[in-house]
C-alpha cells in the first residue's frame, strides 16, 4: 500500500510489481488506494465537522508537495515522478499540522519531499518523509505550528468508520499486522503509564481515540519503504515505536508519537541495511 | 544524482527549508526594544504610557475563586477559573464613571467603587446592597452589566452568576434594591456573560444571558462527573441560552426559542450590533469549544443563524471574547473574538472578522487578524477598542493567561491528552488528569495593539507599562477622571483588580459624547460618526461587550493632532438620525435624542 509517506523513488515512479487490475473494462492501479482512502477520510471528516479551516491551506500543502516532487525529480533524477505519493504527503501535512498561517503548509510539504531527495543511505531514504517534515517544523517553527490534536467531532460513528475502512484496507495490502503490534503495544504502555503515574487508563489511551492517531497509524507508520522488509522485522519495529513514545510521553512530549518514528524508523532501517550488508558478505565469503 | 554538485545542490536547498522558520521568526520580532524606560520614551514613541494606581486610588480588591464540589478537586483551578469581571456606569449620575467588580468565593464580597471625583474612589457595595451576593444557597457572580430596564434614568444592575442570576433596580442611586424574583429570570444558570439590548426597538432594553455549564448543573453539588465538553472543538453540550423580552412593567417574558437562540454551545461572550444594516441589533456569541454564532435580527421578530453564511461560523476555536471596533475608519465594525495560542500546542489564534465587500448584499466577514497582527496573546480572554493615545485609529487591549500556579509548571501535555479523545472520556472530570498545582498557560501578558491606522497594530504592551502577568480575564475602558482620555481597568482571576491610568500627549485631541434617549435611556445600540480631515469613525453605546465587561457607555474619539471636524452623525436607536452643529474639541457633550 502506498501511504502517507511513500517513498515515490521506489514505489510510485517505478513499475508496480503487479500490473494494474482491469475490471470492467477500466484499469485500477493500486497505487491509487492510499490517496482515495486519504481523501475520502479528509473529505468525510471536513463535510461532516468542518474540520479543515480552510480548503486553500490544504490544497496549499498538495500543490507544494506535489510541484516539489515535479521539480526535484525532473532535475535530479532526469523523469516525470508518479505523483500519488506526493500527493498523499501533502494531504497529510494538511490534516496533521495546524497552523492559521499558509506558508508552514508550503514549507512542510517542501521538507517532506526534499528530505528523500537530499537524505539517502545507498539509495534509499530512511526516514518517513511526512514524519520529518511534521517533526522539523514542530521543533523548528513551535510559534506557528501545532500538530492535529483535538477530535473530529463528537459521534462515535465516523471514528468506527475510519478504523474500520483502514483496517480492512490495511488487511488487504498485507500490512495490518504493524497496525495492530502499535495498537497494542500502545495499550499495553498506556496500562503501564497508568501505574506509574496514577492516572486513570481511559486518560492515558485518550490519544488513541483521536484523529491523529487513525492517521499515524494507518498511513504513516505502515509506510512500506520506511519501514524494514520481513514480518517479524516490521512488528518489532512498530512495537518499538509504541515503546519509545512511552517514554516521551512519560516526559509529557505533546508529540511523542512523531518524535518516536522519528528516532526508531531510521534506526531500524540502518540495522537492517547493516545486518543484509553483512549477510551478502558472508555469502560472498562463502 | 550521484554527482557531488547536485547532493551539494540538495543539501543547500534542504538546510534553507529548515532554516526559513529560524529566519522568518528573526523578522517577525520586534526590531524595537519595547520595554518600558521612563515615562517620556513612551510619551516620545507611542503619544501615551500608563501608570497601575488602583491602590493609590482607593481600590483594594482581590479576586477569589469558587471552591467547587470535592469531584473537581484534582482540576479545580481550571473549572473555577472564570468570575472575575467588571462594568462601568455612572450610577449616582454624578458626572464620574464608577465601577462594579465581581467576586466569586463563597463568602466573598463584590464591590461597587464610586468615583468620588477628587481623584478616589470608595467601595459603597455594602451600604448600597450589592456586596453580600456570593453564597453557597445561591451561587457566585461571574459578571454583570448597567442598563437602564425601567427608563427612570438611573443604570440598574444585572448580575450573572453559576447560580441565581440577580437584577437590582437603581434607586435614584441611593440604593439598589433585587428584583429578579418578580422580573422572572430562572432560579439557577451557569452564565458567563449577559448585555443588555433593545432587540425589538420597542424603546424598552431587553436582556440576553449566554450560559456555560447546563442550567440542571449545580456545581457544588454533583451527582456526576460528567460535565465536561464532549469535544474540544465541537461541544454540544453546554448551556442554553436566555433572552428576556422586557415587558415593560418590571417582568420579562422568556422568548429564547421563539427568536430562535436556542443553540447550547459553551457560551462565554456576546455583544450585539447592527452588521447587517437593518437598523435592528445583531448578536455574535463567542463559545469555548466550538464555532462563533452570529445572529441576523429580522427586524426583532427571530433571529436568523447566519454563522455560515457570514463566514465566522465556520472554523472551530475557543472564543472568549466580542468587541467590536471601526478599526481602519470605514464606518463599519471589525469583530474581535479571542481564543487559544500556545506554542507548538495548539495555536487557533485569536480572530479578527473584519466586513468583507465581496459577499454583495450579503454581509460576509474575513478573517484578518494574521494581517493586521493581532492573532496572538496566549490564552486570551477580555479586549476592547479605544484610542488609548487620542491619536484617531482604535486601538485594542487583550488580556491573557489561564491558570498561573506553580512558576515553570505546565499542564499542557495533559490537556491534549483528553482533548483528543472520545466525547465519552473527555466528558468526564475524572478522565481529566490532575492539576497538581501546575500552570495552564500561566503568567502571561497583556497586549496592548497599538493600530497605525492602516491596518496594522503593534504590542507596545511593554513599552507603554502594562507590565503585569496575572491571569486577566475582563477588561474595560472608561475615562475614570473625566481627562479625556481612556483609562484601562483589568479585573483578574485570583488576582488584583487593575487600574492603569493613562495619560496621553496633549498634542492629540479628542471629542467625547454622553448620549440619553427618552426611551431606552441608556441609548444602547446608539451610534455616532465622526467626520474629520479624511476619517471618519463610527462607535455604539454597548450593552456589554468584551469578557465580563461593559466599558463606559460615553463614546470617547481620539482625533489626532489638528483635526478638523466635518460632520458628527448619531443614529439613535430609535431610527432617528441627527447631525450635529460642529461641536467644540476637547470636550465631553451631553447628547439628549431630539423629538422625531
Amino acid at each position: 500500500m502506498s501511504t502517507l509517506t511513500t517513498n515515490t523513488s521506489t514505489t510510485a515512479e517505478t513499475k508496480p510489481k503487479t500490473p494494474p487490475q482491469r475490471r470492467w473494462g477500466i484499469r485500477y492501479d493500486r497505487r491509487y488506494t492510499a490517496p482515495l482512502l486519504v481523501t475520502l477520510i479528509l473529505l468525510g471528516a471536513h463535510l461532516s465537522f468542518g474540520i479543515l479551516e480552510s480548503y486553500e491551506k490544504t490544497l496549499l500543502a498538495i500543490a507544494a508537495s506535489v510541484a516539489t516532487e515535479l521539480v526535484l525529480s525532473r532535475i535530479f533524477r532526469g523523469k516525470w515522478p508518479h505523483l500519488a505519493s506526493a500527493y498523499i504527503s501533502g494531504i497529510s501535512v494538511g490534516i496533521l499540522i495546524r497552523s492559521p498561517l499558509y506558508w508552514p503548509y508550503a514549507l512542510c510539504s517542501m521538507i517532506s519531499i526534499t528530505s528523500k531527495y537530499a537524505i539517502n543511505v545507498k539509495g534509499r531514504h530512511i526516514w518517513n518523509p511526512s514524519n520529518l517534515g511534521i517533526c522539523a517544523m514542530l521543533f523548528l517553527a513551535p510559534f506557528a505550528v501545532a500538530p492535529l490534536s483535538v477530535q473530529w467531532g463528537n459521534n462515535l460513528w465516523p471514528m468506527l468508520a475510519i478504523w474500520v475502512i483502514g483496517s480492512v484496507s490495511i488487511w488487504r495490502l498485507r500490512r495490518f499486522h504493524i497496525c495492530a503490534t502499535y495498537v497494542a503495544g500502545f495499550f499495553l504502555f498506556a496500562w503501564l503509564r497508568t501505574l506509574l503515574t496514577g492516572e486513570p487508563f481511559l486518560t492515558e489511551i485518550s490519544p488513541i481515540t483521536g484523529p491523529m492517531y487513525q492517521l499515524f497509524v494507518f498511513f504513516m507508520i505502515t509506510d512500506p519503504k520506511t519501514t524494514v522488509k520481513s514480518k517479524t522485522g516490521q512488528i518489532v519495529v512498530a512495537f518499538l515505536v509504541a515503546f519509545v513514545e512511552f517514554f516521551f510521553r512519560l516526559g509529557e512530549s505533546v508529540y511523542a508519537p512523531f518524535y518516536a518514528l522519528f528516532l526508531v524508523g531510521p534506526a531500524a532501517m540502518l540495522l537492517e541495511m547493516w545486518w543484509n550488508a553483512r549477510k551478502e558478505e558472508k555469502l560472498a565469503a562463502a | 544524482m550521484k554527482s557531488p554538485v547536485a547532493r551539494s545542490i540538495l543539501a543547500l536547498l534542504f538546510g534553507a527549508m529548515l532554516a526559513t522558520p529560524l529566519v522568518l521568526r528573526h523578522l517577525n520580532e520586534d526590531k524595537e526594544a519595547e520595554r518600558f524606560v521612563d515615562t517620556e520614551t513612551a510619551m516620545a514613541r507611542y503619544g501615551f504610557y500608563l501608570e497601575e494606581v488602583a491602590q493609590e486610588v482607593g481600590i483594594d480588591f482581590t479576586h477569589q475563586a469558587p471552591t467547587l464540589d470535592p469531584k473537581l478537586n484534582h482540576i479545580m483551578t481550571q473549572v473555577a477559573s472564570v468570575g472575575a469581571s467588571v462594568s462601568v456606569a455612572d450610577f449616582d449620575k454624578d458626572g464620574w464613571q464608577d465601577l462594579y467588580v465581581t467576586n466569586s468565593g463563597e463568602g466573598s464580597q463584590n464591590a461597587l467603587y464610586r468615583n468620588k471625583g477628587d481623584g478616589t474612589f470608595e467601595d459603597v457595595a455594602p451600604s448600597l446592597g450589592l456586596a453580600d451576593v456570593n453564597q453557597l444557597e445561591t451561587g457566585v457572580s461571574m459578571g454583570s452589566v448597567w442598563g437602564d430596564y425601567d427608563n427612570d434614568g438611573y443604570e440598574d444592575l444585572f448580575l450573572y452568576k453559576w447560580g441565581r442570576p440577580l437584577l437590582f433596580h437603581n434607586d435614584a442611586g441611593q440604593g439598589f434594591t433585587p428584583v429578579a424574583g418578580e422580573a422572572g429570570f430562572p432560579d439557577w444558570v451557569n452564565a458567563n456573560t449577559a448585555i443588555w439590548f433593545d432587540y425589538d426597538r420597542d424603546g424598552l432594553l431587553d436582556l440576553f444571558f449566554g450560559t456555560y455549564y447546563p442550567e440542571d448543573l449545580n456545581l457544588w453539588e454533583l451527582e456526576t462527573t460528567r460535565i465536561m465538553p464532549e469535544s474540544f472543538e465541537y461541544a454540544l453540550n453546554g448551556g442554553r441560552n436566555y433572552l428576556f423580552h422586557n415587558q415593560g412593567n418590571g417582568t420579562f417574558e422568556d422568548v429564547t426559542e421563539e427568536m430562535g437562540l436556542t443553540s447550547t454551545r459553551w457560551t462565554l461572550a456576546a455583544s450585539a450590533t447592527d452588521l447587517d444594516g437593518n437598523d435592528y441589533p445583531d448578536l455574535v456569541l463567542a463559545n469555548d469549544y466550538s464555532v462563533e454564532e452570529m445572529y441576523f435580527n429580522e427586524g426583532g421578530e427571530q433571529f436568523v443563524d447566519a454563522g455560515e453564511q457570514t463566514r465566522v461560523g465556520f472554523a472551530p476555536k475557543s472564543g472568549m471574547n466580542v468587541s467590536y471596533g471601526d478599526i481602519m475608519n470605514q464606518g463599519r465594525f471589525a469583530i474581535y473574538v479571542s481564543n487559544i495560542s500556545e506554542a507548538g500546542v495548539l495555536i487557533q489564534g485569536n480572530n479578527m472578522w473584519v466586513p468583507d465587500d465581496k459577499g454583495g448584499e450579503e454581509p460576509r466577514f474575513q478573517n484578518l487578524a494574521t494581517v493586521l497582527g493581532v492573532e496572538y496573546g496566549g490564552w486570551s480572554y477580555g479586549a476592547q477598542f479605544g484610542d488609548l493615545n487620542n491619536d484617531g485609529a482604535l486601538d485594542l487591549y487583550l488580556v491573557n493567561g489561564y491558570v498561573s500556579d506553580t512558576p515553570d509548571t505546565d499542564y499542557w501535555y495533559d490537556l491534549t491528552k483528553v482533548a483528543g479523545g472520545h466525547k465519552a472520556i473527555i466528558s468526564d472530570a475524572k478522565n481529566w488528569p490532575a492539576m497538581g498545582g501546575r500552570s495552564l498557560s500561566g503568567f502571561q501578558p497583556s497586549r496592548v495593539w497599538l493600530n497605525d491606522g492602516w491596518g496594522s497594530f503593534r504590542d507596545v504592551a511593554r513599552g507603554v507599562g502594562s507590565a503585569d502577568t496575572y491571569d486577566g480575564r475582563a477588561v474595560a475602558l472608561v475615562d475614570l477622571w473625566n481627562r479625556g482620555v481612556l483609562d484601562v481597568v483589568v479585573a483578574n482571576q485570583r488576582g488584583p483588580l487593575l487600574v492603569y491610568k493613562n495619560t496621553v500627549t496633549p498634542d492629540n485631541q479628542w471629542i467625547a459624547f454622553d448620549l440619553e434617549s427618552p426611551d431606552n435611556r441608556s441609548a444602547i445600540g446608539a451610534q455616532v460618526e465622526v467626520a474629520w480631515n479624511d476619517k471618519r469613525q463610527v462607535q455604539e453605546v454597548s450593552g456589554g461587550s468584551g469578557f465580563a465587561a461593559q466599558n463606559q457607555r460615553r463614546l470617547h474619539f481620539g482625533l489626532g493632532a489638528d483635526p478638523e471636524i466635518k460632520s458628527v452623525t448619531v443614529r439613535w436607536p430609535s431610527g432617528t438620525v441627527q447631525t450635529l452643529e460642529i461641536p467644540a474639541l476637547n470636550q465631553t457633550h451631553p447628547l439628549v435624542e431630539p423629538d422625531a
